[in-house]
């Protein structure tokens, strides 16, 4: 069946990889982020310090040879908590962005293929939901719920599942009057077979892109709610609640709250980096084809 | 025009009604129940059983659903646990904190975003192009509390230019010094949408044909992007404005927490921090009805930019 590779939204994989690969910030964006995820499973081995260690006499401390980016209120050391704060963030951005996108695109998928009343009122539902802030709708769950990695997850899950419902949506609808799903429905197969073999592997590409720009926004919400005291609870260190600490001692030690700052800052640029170049890379039309 | 725009009120009814339910079903869901969690774990059976009376959380769930509905419907939002002011009159108070902020920083972030975004479409992978697209996706990825806080390290502790802490004096001087950092902070966050979606929506028009056309015919250049181009490429830019609405709400209130200035966020906080679920729930609804408004609004702004909209 021809009309599988040839489906209107998906360019010829070459053609993608060439215009990814020739995007010199989609470089930078995989290289930060390969070193950002290497950091957080090698955490032991790199951190200089244990993170949870506390001393009553290094309290607040400048950066120096022996704590690099200082130490914290409790004399703990800022830079290994930064080392097992990337953890943090990046789990609960790829679970919740997992939850999301499962949740999401089987809506998506389903709305688009059915059509008629229900996909008009997961529609409604969906834009009501994209209509609400999501940091305040995160916050609101997480603060329902009670703060733990759990519910931080699922409130961050939540937020994101629209965007996924409304990708995956679209390209159902153009794919399931394509000559190939046609067929599968004369031969006898079943929607759930139509939906899941048929359909789910051609919208891939759209989805994984979607992925990445959307985990920026999921971690980003993570270090907010954390921020704000709706993340997983002290000790455990996060970027978000290091840079609380950071923002009550913050005429004294600025350094506390620099460089949590900057770790979410250059994760959230490298995902958006990368996600970036690669939906220019996937998009015929910005790609100049 | 009237027509148009009262029907999309009438439109923005059942989106409402959505929202207004989610919000009772969220506060339903928390564990336990609401009263367990305001009074904490020594609570005693006879004052648990109070609360919940005074709450109405006794009461079997469609009979509490009407009764939300109505009160809303009425503007009774309920009255705060832990100050027993009712939840409009606190919200009142720092409305025009909160208002102010906001819109001020939509102003620089229209006024800077607009005339980047055309002048990265106008020098297409020019030097200025660039900048700017690097610039706004640097903007797009800052947490809004992390961009205050560092403006607050470098702008108002190391430099000194502004006030660490916001004064809370009539002077107007003294408040447009405590409203700078706060507005510029969401304000360059707010330029990086609008130049971006400024960017890529100048891009499409400039290549339509009617512009190949007017250029032919020698219009000069400065009025081809002002009058014939930017017209058009205006709807995307209104759309992003009024959805950049509710993320702006979002930052709004880590910016006010970050600069500690009154607002919505301070009470969000303070709700939270005193477990003040009517208050929670209260400020839900004003930001949805908020969210709800903008968004008509922006939907009726399309009909003025352009009249084929009202047709559909």
């Amino acid at each position: 069946m021809a009309a599988t590779s040839a489906s209107p939204s998906l360019p010829r994989p070459g053609g993608v990889w060439l215009a990814f690969s020739s995007n010199r910030l989609s470089w930078v964006g995989l290289a930060l982020l390969i070193a950002i995820v290497l950091i957080a499973i090698g955490a032991p081995l790199i951190a200089p310090h244990d993170p949870l260690e506390q001393s009553i006499i290094a309290r607040l401390e400048p950066p120096s040879a022996q704590f690099l980016l200082g130490t914290d209120n409790y004399g703990r050391d800022v830079l290994s908590r930064l080392i097992y704060g990337s953890r943090i963030s990046l789990v609960v951005g790829s679970v919740a962005i997992l939850i999301a996108m499962t949740i999401g695109c089987t809506i998506g998928i389903i709305a688009g293929y059915l059509g008629g009343l229900f996909d008009q009122l997961m529609m409604g539902l969906l834009d009501v939901m994209l209509a609400f802030p999501t940091l305040l709708l995160g916050l609101m769950i997480a603060a329902m719920l009670g703060a733990s990695l759990e519910n931080l997850v699922i409130a961050i899950a939540v937020t994101e599942i629209a965007p996924f419902a409304r990708v995956a949506r679209a390209p159902t609808i153009a794919l399931k009057q394509q000559d190939f799903v046609v067929a599968g429905r004369a031969l006898g197969f079943g929607p759930i077979r139509i939906m899941g073999i048929h359909i789910l592997p051609n919208l891939v590409s759209d989805i994984v892109v979607m992925s990445s720009l959307w985990m920026a926004s999921a971690i980003r919400t993570e270090a907010s709610l954390s921020f704000i005291g709706l993340g997983v609870p002290p000790p455990t260190p996060t970027w978000g609640s290091m840079i609380r600490e950071g923002f009550e001692n913050i005429l004294d030690a600025w350094w506390l709250a620099v460089f949590p700052s900057l770790a979410i800052l250059l994760t959230v640029l490298a995902l958006n980096l990368l996600g970036d170049a690669l939906r220019d890379a996937i998009d015929p039309k910005l790609r100049g084809e | 025009m009237i027509r148009f725009a009262i029907e999309r009120f009438l439109l923005a009814i059942p989106t409402l009604f959505v929202m207004l339910t989610a919000i009772f079903v969220l506060v339903r869901l928390v564990p336990g129940d609401a009263a367990s969690v305001i009074l904490g774990d020594q609570a005693t059976e006879a004052s648990l059983r109070a609360l919940r009376g005074r709450l109405g959380l006794d009461q079997p769930l469609h009979v509490q659903y009407l009764s939300f509905l109505g009160e809303v419907l009425t503007g009774n939002l309920g009255h705060s646990l832990s100050s027993g002011r009712s939840v409009v009159q606190e919200v009142l108070v720092v409305l025009p904190y909160t208002i102010e902020l906001t819109l001020v920083s939509i102003v620089i972030g229209v006024a800077l975003g607009l005339p980047l975004g055309i002048a990265a479409a106008v020098g297409r992978n020019g030097w200025i192009d660039y900048v700017s697209r690097l610039v706004s996706l640097i903007g797009l990825s800052f947490p809004a509390f992390v961009s205050g806080i560092l403006m607050l390290i470098v702008f108002a502790i190391q430099l000194g230019w502004f006030p660490v802490l916001n004064s809370n004096s009539g002077d107007p001087l003294e408040r447009l010094r405590n409203l700078a950092l706060p507005a510029f902070n969401l304000g360059l966050i707010m330029m990086a949408y609008v130049m971006r979606v400024t960017r890529s929506s100048m891009l499409g028009v400039l290549g339509e044909d009617y512009i190949r056309t007017a250029r032919a015919k020698g219009v000069r250049p400065m009025r081809l992007i002002l009058r014939h181009s930017l017209r058009n490429a205006l709807i995307p830019v209104v759309t992003v404005v009024g959805l950049y609405f509710g993320t702006l709400i979002g930052n709004s209130v880590l910016t006010e927490i970050i600069f500690n200035r009154p607002g919505l966020g301070k009470l969000i906080l303070g709700a939270l921090n005193s477990r003040d679920y009517t208050l929670l729930e209260g400020l839900m609804i004003i930001f949805a009805i908020c969210v709800i408004i903008v968004n008509t609004l922006t939907d009726i702004t399309y009909g003025l930019i352009d009249p084929r909209v009202k047709h559909k």
